[in-house]
Formats: structure tokens, C-alpha cells, sequence
């Protein structure tokens, strides 16, 4: 036995391994934990789903197709569907421009300035915001002064800076990650830095980024509350045609239904949540794919 | 200094060159010249700023912000470091190889392309990828899977591919530093080899912390140690061969026959 060990050493390595056998434990715990949290509430939405599939003149085609109306089985989604199509794709798009280049300055041009410290603290603290704040600017700022109205650009824009503290910082991390030997190497032979960024910079740190911006869009997907302060409407017979049309959004819809005293609403607002599931899971499903075709041709 | 070959003109040529970080001074009066042609090695222990002189050739020690250098560099008739000259242009002609293989995570052919096309090369791509890579002793091995990615190489394959990578731009000068650290020593004497080849066509400025490749591959040596304060300084600069046999200054022999470093 070498030196400084003494008898003990294998009473104290089966304590030793009891321990590392209980951490194990825990976590295992804590998977199970929070899968059995996401069955509960799956089984609960989907139960109520089936409950309002079961009620009698209820179809899908009705409900992705039509407008709401005083009628639970004659309710549609159309206009919330299309109303959330429109505001993700406007948040989705500035996001995505806005909130990357602002990491590829801060990361790349900043060269860790004052400034740039100042912006970034800030950017960390902005993610802390509730998002009702976020609702209360988007009124002022973008209805109101920007004289946009109470429409899904308005509401696009709003949850974009929503989300944006998430998407540059996450964004930032991802281009972190990309080696300096990289950049060295497009720089030694005659690169510009904008071409480095765009080369060899963005392409190894798009899968990062596309994660942070599929996790930060879901996000954006489920709010209402900053909508509903905007002025999205509770009841829409219309589907909105242009960024400017009035409109309201999934989440709305459902809140509407579910405040609604008739029992039959409430199983049509799980219809609606499980659309709304589809939908994030959709959105999602097309990011991932994307991002493991970026990372397979990075691999080569 | 005085058996410095006089007979062809440098391809690169130091004066006095100073080099601070900060306020912080860390290599003081360097003047040597790199001759066309031949292979300059510079050795000397760690920390004595082999790397950062080499980078000032191409300008590479510009992306810290607080790099500083005195002196002067000069690049045949071209003032390194004069006002108007632009880093950007000074790597295009000046190419570098780094310590450990750094190569793109694309395809071997797209690594070779990258420098011709950032550059607005105009010609046949085929051609030049081909050329590019027998330049550098690679393109038997991989001319089958010029689509593979580069990450899919041996390291010696993917030092010599970042070798024929910055062929590709067809610069004058070679910098390389510490080319074969990260190697086997098979994969090292193939690039040493390779370098007695590209000295015919590029000038060659080669980092080593190895005494013995400098004596085997360079013409000329030069040896950097830092003073008690951290400043590096040139100690010695000759043809590699005096310079290995009977060095002028008693701190180069006693570097050379490992009594440091």
C-alpha cells in the first residue's frame, strides 16, 4: 500500500462509492421527475382534446379552417393560426438579423471597449425583463409613436425584443466557441475580417446559434401577455392579410376559450393547445433538421 | 554578422524592431535579414518571442489590440509598416503555416480554394488545387477524396494540406511557426523535406523550439533569448552552419549544446 494511506482505505472507498451511487440517484430522480410532469400535462391536454373531438358535429377541418363563433363545435382557429404565422415570421426574421449581428459586433468588432461591456451587461440584465414590460414598450414605442397600429408587425417586433437578449447572447457563445486558430488562419491568408466572419466565423457557429434562437423563438410562440397589452384582439372573424391587419394569436384564442363558463370551450381550447403543440414542434423539428445538415457539412 | 552572404538580397529585412504589448516591452533591437531563397530559422528558449517576431512579418500581431512595434520591417522594396500599407495585401504575399495544423472544416478542395477565392482568383480552380497541393506533397494521398473534409486527415497530411493552402495564393514568402511541434517525427522529416523543395520557389522564415531541425533544415539561424527583464533580443544571427560549429557569443553555446533551455 503506498505511502500516507492507511487501513481505512477500503472502508473509505465503499463510502466513497455509496456516494457517487446516491448523486447518481438523484439525478436519475430529477429526469424522471420532470418526464412524468410532461406526461401528466400531455395526458391532460390530450384527454381534453379527445373529449372535444367526441363532442357531437366537432371536425379538425373546422377548426384549422373557420373563424371563432358563439358555438364551441362551429369554432375555428383559422384567423389565430394565420395571426401567428404572421407575428413568429416577423420576430423569427428580426431576431435572427438584428440579434446575430449585434453578437458578430460585440464579439467580433467590439474589441472588449467600455462601451461594449456596458451594452453587454445591459443586454444580460434586459433578459430578466418580464415580458408584460416588453408589451407596455411595444404600445408606446411601436403602436403608438411608430404609428404601426395594433397590428402583427407591431406584435412581431415586440416579441423580437423579447427575445433578443437570449438570441445575441446565445449567439455570442456560439461564435466564443469557433477557435482563434480558425480566424488566424483566414486572416494569414488575405482575408478582410468581414470575409473571416462570413467564411469561417458563422458557418461553424450556426448550429450554436440556430439552438439559441429555436429555444428562444418557442418561447415567443406561447406569449400572450405582452400581446394582449398591444391591443391583440379577442374575437377575429378575419385572418390577417398584411403585417398592418389587426389580429390576435394562438395563445390568445385559447385564453379566450378557457375563460369561457360553457364546458364544451374548454375542451376546444385544449384542441387549440394541441395545435399549438404541433406547431412548436413543427418549428422546431425544421430548426433541428437544419442545424444537423449545417453540422454534417461542417464534418465533412 | 560579418559572414552574412551578401550575394543575394533579403526577402525580408528587419531593423532595429522593437515589439511592446502595452506598456510592456518584450523583444528590443532586432536587426537581421532573411535572404531569398534559403530557409531563416529562428530558435532560442520559450518566452523569447520567437512567434511575435515572426508575426510581425505579416502583420499578424495587428489583431491584438495593444501590439506595438518599433523599427522597421521591410518586404523587398516594401515598407512593412509604413502608413499606407495595408495587412490585409502584406498576408496575401506573405503566407504562414502555424504550430498546430489549423485547417478549415470544409473539404480538402474548398481549404485549398478558400485563399484564391477571398482573393478574387480568376483562373482555372481545378488547376490550381492540383498544382497547390503537388506543391506541397499531398495530392497523391488525397486526389481521390479531394471532397472529404480536411478534419478526416492525419496531422501530417493536414499540416501539409495548410502548407498547400497557403501555396494556393502563391505568396514570396513562407513564415512557419514551430510547423512540426504537434507531429510524429515521420510526419516531421516529410515536412522538412518539403521545405528543402519550396525553398527553390518561396523564401522561408521557420520558428522551431528544435535545435536539431534548425540545424538540419535552415541556411541561416538566428538565436533570440530574453534578458533578465523578459526583453528578448537577438544574441546571435549567421549562416546555420557557423553558427552550429563555432558560435561567436558563449550564451548561444552554451543554448546549443543544451546547457539551457
Amino acid at each position: 500500500m503506498a505511502a500516507g494511506i492507511d487501513g481505512n482505505y477500503n472502508q473509505r472507498l465503499a463510502h466513497r462509492k455509496r456516494r457517487a451511487s446516491l448523486f447518481y440517484g438523484v439525478c436519475v430522480a430529477a429526469v424522471i421527475l420532470a418526464l412524468l410532469m410532461l406526461v401528466a400535462l400531455l395526458y391532460s391536454v390530450i384527454s381534453e382534446a379527445v373529449a372535444w373531438l367526441n363532442l357531437d358535429g366537432t371536425s379538425i377541418k373546422t377548426l384549422l379552417t373557420e373563424i371563432p363563433s358563439s358555438k364551441a363545435v362551429n369554432s375555428g382557429l383559422f384567423p389565430a393560426i394565420v395571426g401567428t404565422l404572421w407575428v413568429m415570421g416577423i420576430c423569427v426574421f428580426v431576431s435572427f438579423t438584428v440579434g446575430v449581428s449585434a453578437a458578430i459586433y460585440l464579439e467580433e468588432y467590439s474589441g472588449g471597449s467600455r462601451l461594449a461591456e456596458l451594452i453587454q451587461i445591459n443586454i444580460q440584465n434586459l433578459a430578466a425583463v418580464p415580458s408584460i414590460v416588453y408589451g407596455i414598450l411595444g404600445l408606446s414605442i411601436f403602436v403608438v409613436l411608430f404609428s404601426m397600429g395594433k397590428s402583427t408587425l407591431a406584435a412581431g417586433l415586440t416579441l423580437a425584443l423579447l427575445i433578443m437578449p437570449v438570441v445575441i447572447v446565445s449567439s455570442q457563445e456560439a461564435i466564443k466557441a469557433v477557435p482563434s486558430s480558425i480566424r488566424e488562419g483566414g486572416f494569414a491568408l488575405g482575408g478582410t475580417r468581414w470575409q473571416v466572419i462570413q467564411r469561417l466565423v458563422l458557418p461553424q457557429a450556426m448550429p450554436g446559434i440556430l439552438t439559441g434562437i429555436i429555444l428562444a423563438v418557442s418561447r415567443a410562440m406561447g406569449e400572450a401577455a405582452p400581446l394582449v397589452i398591444m391591443g391583440a384582439l379577442s374575437f377575429v372573424p378575419f385572418a390577417p392579410a398584411s403585417p398592418l391587419d389587426r389580429f390576435t394569436v394562438l395563445p390568445i384564442q385559447i385564453y379566450v376559450w378557457i375563460s369561457k363558463p360553457q364546458e364544451e370551450f374548454h375542451h376546444l381550447a385544449a384542441a387549440g393547445i394541441v395545435v399549438l403543440l404541433i406547431m412548436l414542434l413543427g418549428m422546431n423539428a425544421f430548426a433541428i433538421i437544419l442545424r444537423n445538415r449545417l453540422q454534417k457539412n461542417l464534418r465533412g | 554578422m560579418a559572414t552574412t552572404s551578401m550575394a543575394t538580397r533579403p526577402a525580408v529585412r528587419a531593423i532595429n524592431v522593437g515589439v511592446y504589448y502595452g506598456s510592456n516591452k518584450v523583444i528590443e533591437g532586432v536587426t537581421m535579414d532573411m535572404p531569398e531563397h534559403e530557409i531563416t530559422a529562428i530558435i532560442g528558449p520559450s518566452g523569447a518571442g520567437k512567434s511575435t517576431l515572426l508575426r510581425c512579418i505579416n502583420r499578424l500581431n495587428d489583431l491584438i489590440e495593444i501590439f506595438r512595434m518599433e523599427g522597421e520591417m521591410w518586404f523587398g522594396d516594401f515598407n512593412l509598416y509604413a502608413p499606407d500599407s495595408d495587412p490585409t495585401q502584406i498576408r496575401y504575399r506573405i503566407g504562414m503555416v502555424f504550430q498546430r495544423p489549423n485547417p478549415f472544416p470544409k473539404s480538402i478542395y474548398d481549404n485549398i480554394a478558400f485563399g484564391p477565392r477571398i482573393n478574387g482568383f480568376k483562373g482555372k480552380m481545378d488547376d490550381l488545387v492540383e498544382q497547390s497541393l503537388q506543391g506541397a506533397a499531398l495530392w497523391d494521398e488525397v486526389k481521390d477524396r479531394l471532397k472529404e473534409s480536411a478534419l478526416s486527415l492525419s496531422g501530417g497530411q493536414q499540416q501539409r494540406l495548410c502548407i498547400a493552402r497557403a501555396l494556393a495564393v502563391e505568396p514570396s514568402v513562407i513564415l512557419m511557426d514551430e510547423p512540426c511541434s504537434a507531429l510524429d517525427p515521420i510526419a516531421t522529416l516529410a515536412i522538412e523535406e518539403l521545405m528543402q523543395e519550396l525553398k527553390k520557389t518561396y523564401s522561408i522564415v521557420i520558428v522551431t523550439h528544435n535545435m536539431q531541425q534548425a540545424g538540419r533544415v535552415s541556411d541561416k539561424t538566428a538565436f533570440l533569448m530574453p534578458d533578465e527583464n523578459r526583453v528578448a533580443h537577438l544574441i546571435e544571427f549567421d549562416d546555420t552552419r557557423t553558427m552550429f560549429t563555432n558560435p561567436s557569443d558563449e550564451r548561444t553555446e552554451a543554448y546549443i549544446t543544451g546547457r539551457f533551455g
